[in-house]
């Protein structure tokens, strides 16, 4: 079936903004094609007149550091995620996330923008991006500009930007110093649709004793429309002992704040409040002891 | 149009194809490589996997453009100048090909994988290959294959080949020979209904039913015949012949006139010069609909005060089993176990999407009015094309194509008479192939079952009676329910002696997908019950279940719940005694331990299944075998063979009786005007009785050789012996093809058929054999829940089955394995859920099948206990390694747990809510979950 007419492959970003203003909201910004091509299949967008491809902008597709930022392009793959060492080295979380996104074959194209616009309340990569406190880089409007990533989303499916207009370039984080570590893990089940029932993705430091959390990140979804923080466990964590009384302390005190939904042929709201403590304790296990042993991931 | 660059295996191609084409698109037609395979074009089924500058992708959601100026691999260029790539290789000597409609993307999958990864662990292999997936095999086989082909790329040796240990070949029964056809399957040279183009062929599309249950009032199709390139739109007023058709029961609609009874149900088809013009007409059809109220379960199906599904009420059938004295029998019962059970509405999920092709009369040297269609039924089919079409089966061709997956669900009529119809009115060949998605809304499925059931044993561990209840959902029309209900219904017993049992089973009408024939065949729902009650028998009364079975287990000698004395060929015992031993570690059995959050569990499932059609319904097959004059036997019969390997058994039965080399065999099935009548492929009876029809003909045909060869050679028959393809006398020896010359010259044709009668059975309440043989099966399953999550999985299944004996162990073995892991996808992933009459899953994304990281690792036993009527000795195989993995892995997970599980697919989430609460049973399901 025939779900879109003309399809562009620009080589510059100036290029492909072009192309989205001559078509005026007829063309979209395609990556991997594996939500959005999906999508027009199943009738739940139009068919667009033409498919602006953003793989073939080089500066789309890097990864580097640059300073004591890391840098990913919007266009790069899950694939390119997972073998990337800079990535390996400082956000072993994203690496882990990506890694387990649908199979090899969706994973060799589809990118970690796309997962981002895409904004489902738990997109594996995208949850790892929010643990990292990351900034997103967009033009908007036409203006260009880094963005905190929470910002990027708006409500379920839909994010700051509007892909028949505007562009999602890439994303930085921080270069964590000192003990520093990440970690994810998700719970699917085998049934049905492959979105995760709960996924969890941490980022810690601790001091120089490796004993007491001195940042904590963590990022549990889906627990509300957008892919948020769990500032209330991270509050109750942060200057303490990084310990498993203290985390369970944390977790008990904080949980009520905490209410997933029950979704349909997803999970009901009581496993899932049963799973979150399972996969803190697990994550922030294994980043414990990944910061421990000096080796940052 | 913008010219497109491409490289496709090593060739460089500038095309001038438009901007929307996927890459699957551009390879299959406008290149016409049509090795590469579509599933479901959501990214989902992997078979469409090709590599793009080596990395693999799927095809059929890579957009064209996005290839520019890359080198793309397909299955057709890996093979160099005739060289197999050991991939290729290593699949068809591992066993690792059935149907072969995925094996294009699994072998371009793995082929990357060991470019990336030369020395692949199971791990890496069971990333790589995740979302690339197989219906047939259960994987094992391609694990193997896989790590050979990477050590002989490595420089090293191939692995040797796992096959099971048989009890004693003949000259080629018994032995592993390489599939029929096999080296087509893993070079993409092999044509499925899709991959046939004919000049001038039109597009077909259909328009179904929005709605469950629904007054037709009124089809307007005028604007859908103005729209350009239609060329025909067609409803039920352009019904030739009788607007119905049915496998049992004529009851379904070719379309419908006046109501619709399920979403999915035909109102009109079009024939267009594109499948996009076809579908932009089908949305143009202005359908008037009066919403009906909908039946949707069962048991309320059974209410007196429920609509009424078709005019004659919703009971499709009651069929009742009765034997000895029930009230007798529970007096005399020490423990009584009442349960009840529910199993959910299975998709087949053959890989192959359903298509089919008319071609009129006439056209391309097509001599009569001819459909081809990958049927497991062509016969069948001829004659409901000709109903329909009000003319007689002789004006029809029925030309079978390779079949990609069956699994019984393509017994039914899909597109046949449609695109008769419209080849007919347009007179131009059509095909309509079935998009995924209408694949899964359309077609019959496995009845969801639910079953209440009570089981009596003494305390001495004698089972004493059984009662059950049994509704069964039957969708919108019959299809096989009656004969599906029916076998749920005998074998409601399990494999034991019962001498006292009373079950009860009705077949509802329901305004959902109709339900019909699905390996298995409806004892999989009543063994999921049967076993687990067992198993909490045996735990009242404190006996081994495994002990417990062996006491009650049928034995020679013993009469079934149906009054049959079982004379031969009851291997169950041995399959019992096989697991116990394969499960025991070092001498002993742990049936359940605990390790950190981590429960583990072994559990028990015993099965038996009939061979043939049974009660009292005449069993034949007719074959013929004809003799060439270079030395080549071809023999012929219109039995299907849809990845299971009927093809290569037919050809080792017929090389068998001729002592001929295999090779030397061709088998040509399913065309009605070239093979005869083989009968539906269906009721795992082929290998019985077209097994024994060719066997039967090769050796009429062999003798007519020996007198024409004793004849003209002058030497008396008796001292005449064939070996290897020659004709051995007095020191000397001639070629076949001799024989054959001198067969012509003097008038006798060297050709010869056999009409194979299997044993008469009697129907159902009549007592006697009510079947001809029966296979049996014992499974254990070991499984590890993790109790922090409840997820739930399948280390390992310990099988052992009775064959009667094994034609080809290691194709028998891949009928175990891809049987093993189905039926494990039954239990822990697949359910096809319907709200309300509207089918939720109706996507593939929505219907989890296994893939290879579900795969157990599996150790398969065989038991030959011949059985004198059959072929060597050989029953039926194709559906008992489906029918206790079920019930075993369900046990094993009580076993880990302290929890029962009586509804599948086994919900983790209801799972883990039970092992925190101490709730000790499971009665929902993840559609439960809302
Ligand atoms: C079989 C399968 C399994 C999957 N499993 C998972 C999983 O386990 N976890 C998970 O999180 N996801 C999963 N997905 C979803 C999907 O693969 C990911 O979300 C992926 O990251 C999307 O990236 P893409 O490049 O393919 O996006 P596309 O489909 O190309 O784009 C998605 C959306 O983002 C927009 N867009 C993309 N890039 C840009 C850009 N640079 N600027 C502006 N707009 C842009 C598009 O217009 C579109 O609306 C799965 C998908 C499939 C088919
Ligand atoms: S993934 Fe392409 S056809 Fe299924
Ligand atoms: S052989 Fe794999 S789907 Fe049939």
């Amino acid at each position: 079936m025939k779900v879109w007419n003309r399809y562009h492959t620009p080589s510059t970003i100036d290029e492909a903004l072009q192309l989205l203003a001559d078509y005026n909201g007829a063309a979209r910004v395609v990556a991997g094609g594996t939500d959005l091509l999906i999508e027009l299949r199943e009738g739940a967008r139009p068919p667009q007149e033409a498919l602006v491809d953003i793989t073939f902008i080089p500066e789309l597709i890097s990864v580097h550091q640059s300073n004591d930022h890391v840098l990913i392009g919007a266009a790069v793959t899950h694939d390119q995620i997972t073998k990337s060492p800079l990535l390996n080295n400082h956000a072993r979380c994203l690496v882990e996330s990506c890694g387990v996104v649908g199979g090899p074959q969706v994973r060799n194209v589809g990118t970690i923008g796309g997962n981002v616009a895409h904004a489902l309340p738990a997109g594996d990569g995208t949850i790892s991006l929010v643990a990292l406190d990351s900034e997103a880089e967009i033009i908007l409007s036409g203006e260009r500009q880094w963005v905190p990533i929470a910002d990027m989303f708006v409500g379920p499916g839909k994010s700051l930007i509007d892909p028949t207009r505007d562009l999602l370039l890439g994303f930085r984080f921080k270069v964590q110093a000192g003990k520093s570590a990440s970690a994810f893990e998700r719970i699917m089940r085998p049934q049905g649709v492959a979105l995760p029932i709960m996924g969890c993705a941490v980022s810690i430091t601790l001091d120089d004793s490796s004993t007491i959390f001195e940042q904590v990140r963590i990022c549990v979804a889906p627990t509300g429309p957008v892919p948020s923080r769990l500032s209330e466990i991270e509050d109750v964590l942060l200057g303490q002992e990084a310990s498993e009384e203290r985390i369970e302390a944390a977790i008990s005190s904080a949980y009520d704040t905490v209410r997933p939904r029950t979704s349909k042929y997803r999970a009901t709201a009581d496993y899932r409040r049963e799973v979150i403590p399972v996969l803190l304790r697990r994550t922030l296990h294994t980043a414990i002891s990944r910061a421990r042993q000096g080796h940052r991931d | 149009m913008t010219e497109l660059i491409l490289t496709v295996n090593h060739q460089h191609f500038s095309l001038d194809v438009p901007e929307s084409r996927t890459l699957a698109e551009v390879l299959r037609l406008d290149l016409g490589l049509t090795g590469t395979k579509i599933g479901c074009e959501e990214a989902e089924c992997g078979i469409c996997t090709v590599l793009v500058d080596g990395i693999p992708v799927d095809s059929c959601l890579f957009p064209a453009f996005k290839g520019y100026g890359k080198h793309i691999l397909t299955i057709e260029g890996l093979a160099q100048n005739g060289h197999l790539h050991p991939v290729q290789d290593n699949f068809i000597k591992h066993g690792a090909v059935q149907c072969g409609f995925c094996s294009p993307g699994l072998i371009m999958t793995s082929v990357a994988l060991i470019d990336a990864c030369p020395n692949p662990t199971d791990g890496d292999i069971k990333t790589a290959l995740k979302d690339t997936y197989c219906r047939c095999t259960g994987y094992s086989s391609v694990i193997q294959a896989i790590k050979s082909a990477a050590s002989e790329m490595r420089g090293k040796a191939a692995l040797p080949v796992n096959e099971p240990v048989v009890e004693d070949t003949e000259r080629i029964v018994g032995k592993s020979v390489p599939p029929y056809e096999v080296r087509d399957k893993v070079t993409g040279k092999a044509r499925y209904t899709d991959d046939y183009v004919f000049p001038n062929m039109l597009f077909a599309r259909t328009l179904r039913s929005r709605y469950p249950h629904a007054r037709i009032v009124n089809i307007d199709t005028s604007a859908a015949e103005k729209l350009g390139g239609v060329h025909a739109v067609l409803t039920y007023k352009d019904v030739p012949g009788e607007n119905l058709h049915g496998l049992v029961r004529r009851d379904w609609p070719v379309l419908c006139e006046d109501v619709v009874r399920y979403v999915g149900d035909a109102v009109a088809i079009v024939a267009a010069d594109t499948p996009e013009i076809a579908a932009k007409a089908i949305a143009l059809i202005d359908v008037e609909y009066d919403p009906l109220p909908v039946v949707s379960d069962p048991e309320y199906a059974h209410d007196p005060n429920a609509p009424h599904v078709h005019p004659g009420g919703n009971l499709l059938k009651h069929i009742k089993v009765r034997h000895g004295d029930i009230e007798k029998g529970f007096a005399e019962a020490d423990v009584i176990v009442e349960r009840e059970y529910r199993t959910p509405i299975v998709e087949h999920a053959f890989l192959e999407p359903e298509c089919a092709i008319g071609v009129p009369e006439g056209v391309e040297g097509h001599d009569k009015l001819t459909v081809y269609v990958g049927s497991q039924i062509p016969y069948q089919d001829r004659e409901q094309i000709a109903q329909a079409m009000g003319i007689v089966p002789d004006q029809i061709r029925v030309r079978g194509t390779l079949i990609g997956g069956g699994f019984g669900g393509k017994e039914d009529i899909a597109g046949q008479i449609h695109v008769a119809m419209l080849a007919r009115v347009t007179g131009r060949p059509v095909k309509m192939l079935y998009t995924r998605q209408e694949s899964l809304i359309f077609h019959p499925k496995r009845h969801a079952t639910i079953i209440r059931i009570k089981t009596g044993a003494k305390r001495s561990g004698e089972l004493v009676a059984v009662q059950a209840e049994l509704y069964g959902d039957a969708g919108a029309y019959a299809s096989l329910s009656d004969k599906v209900m029916t076998r749920a219904t005998t074998h409601a017993t399990g494999p034991y002696v019962v001498p006292n049992a009373k079950i009860d089973c009705y077949a509802m009408y329901t305004n959902n997908p109709p339900a019909g024939a699905f390996r298995g065949f409806g004892v999989t729902q009543s063994a999921f019950a049967v076993e687990q009650n067992m198993d909490i028998l045996a735990e009242q009364i404190g006996i081994d279940p495994m002990e417990f079975r062996r006491r009650n287990a049928q034995r020679v000698g013993s009469i079934t719940a149906t009054g049959q004395e079982l004379r031969e060929s009851v291997g169950l015992v041995q399959t019992l005694d096989h697991v116990y031993d394969d499960m025991r570690q070092n001498g002993t059995l742990q049936w359940s331990w605990r390790d950190g959050h981590k429960a583990y569990g072994w559990g028990v499932g015993s099965a038996y299944k009939n061979t043939g059609l049974g009660g009292g319904a005449p069993d034949k097959a007719i074959a013929e075998v004809e003799a060439f004059e270079d030395g080549s036997v071809e023999v012929r019969t219109s039995s299907a063979d849809m990845g299971q390997g009927l093809a290569h058994v037919l050809a080792q039965c017929v090389a068998e009786e001729f002592t001929l080399p295999y090779e030397r065999v061709r088998v040509l099935l399913s065309d009605t005007d070239l093979t005869p009548d083989g009968g539906p492929t269906t009721a795992s009876r082929q290998t019985f009785v077209s097994g024994n029809a060719a066997r039967l003909a090769a050796s009429t045909l062999r003798e007519a050789f020996t007198r024409t060869a004793a004849e003209h050679l002058d030497y008396p028959p008796s001292e005449l012996r064939y070996e290897e393809g020659l004709l051995h006398y007095n020191g000397d020896h001639v070629e076949f093809g001799d024989i054959v010359r001198w067969m012509k010259a003097s008038g006798i044709m060297p050709k010869a058929r056999h009409e194979y009668w299997a044993p008469q059975t009697r129907p159902l309440g009549e007592g006697g054999d009510m079947h001809f043989a029966f296979s049996y099966a014992t499974q254990a399953a070991l499984v590890e829940v993790d109790i922090e999550t409840g997820e739930v999985h399948v280390l390992k299944v310990v099988s052992s089955t009775d064959v009667g004996r094994a034609i080809n162990p290691l194709s028998l073995q891949g009928q175990i394995e891809g049987g093993i892991v189905m039926a494990l996808g039954n239990t822990i992933s697949e359910a096809f859920i319907v709200e309300d009459g509207i089918p939720w899953t109706s996507t593939l994304s929505r219907y989890k099948m296994p893939s290879i990281k579900h795969t157990p690792e599996i150790i398969t036993r065989l038991v030959e206990d011949r059985v004198s009527s059959g072929p060597y000795g050989a029953k039926g195989v194709g559906e008992i390694p489906s029918i206790c993995t079920a019930p075993a892995i369900s046990n094993a997970v009580y076993n880990a747990t302290g929890v029962r599980i009586y509804s599948i697919p086994i919900d983790q989430d209801a799972l883990l809510r039970a092992i925190k609460n101490g709730h000790e049973e499971v009665h929902t399901t993840w559609s439960d979950v809302r």
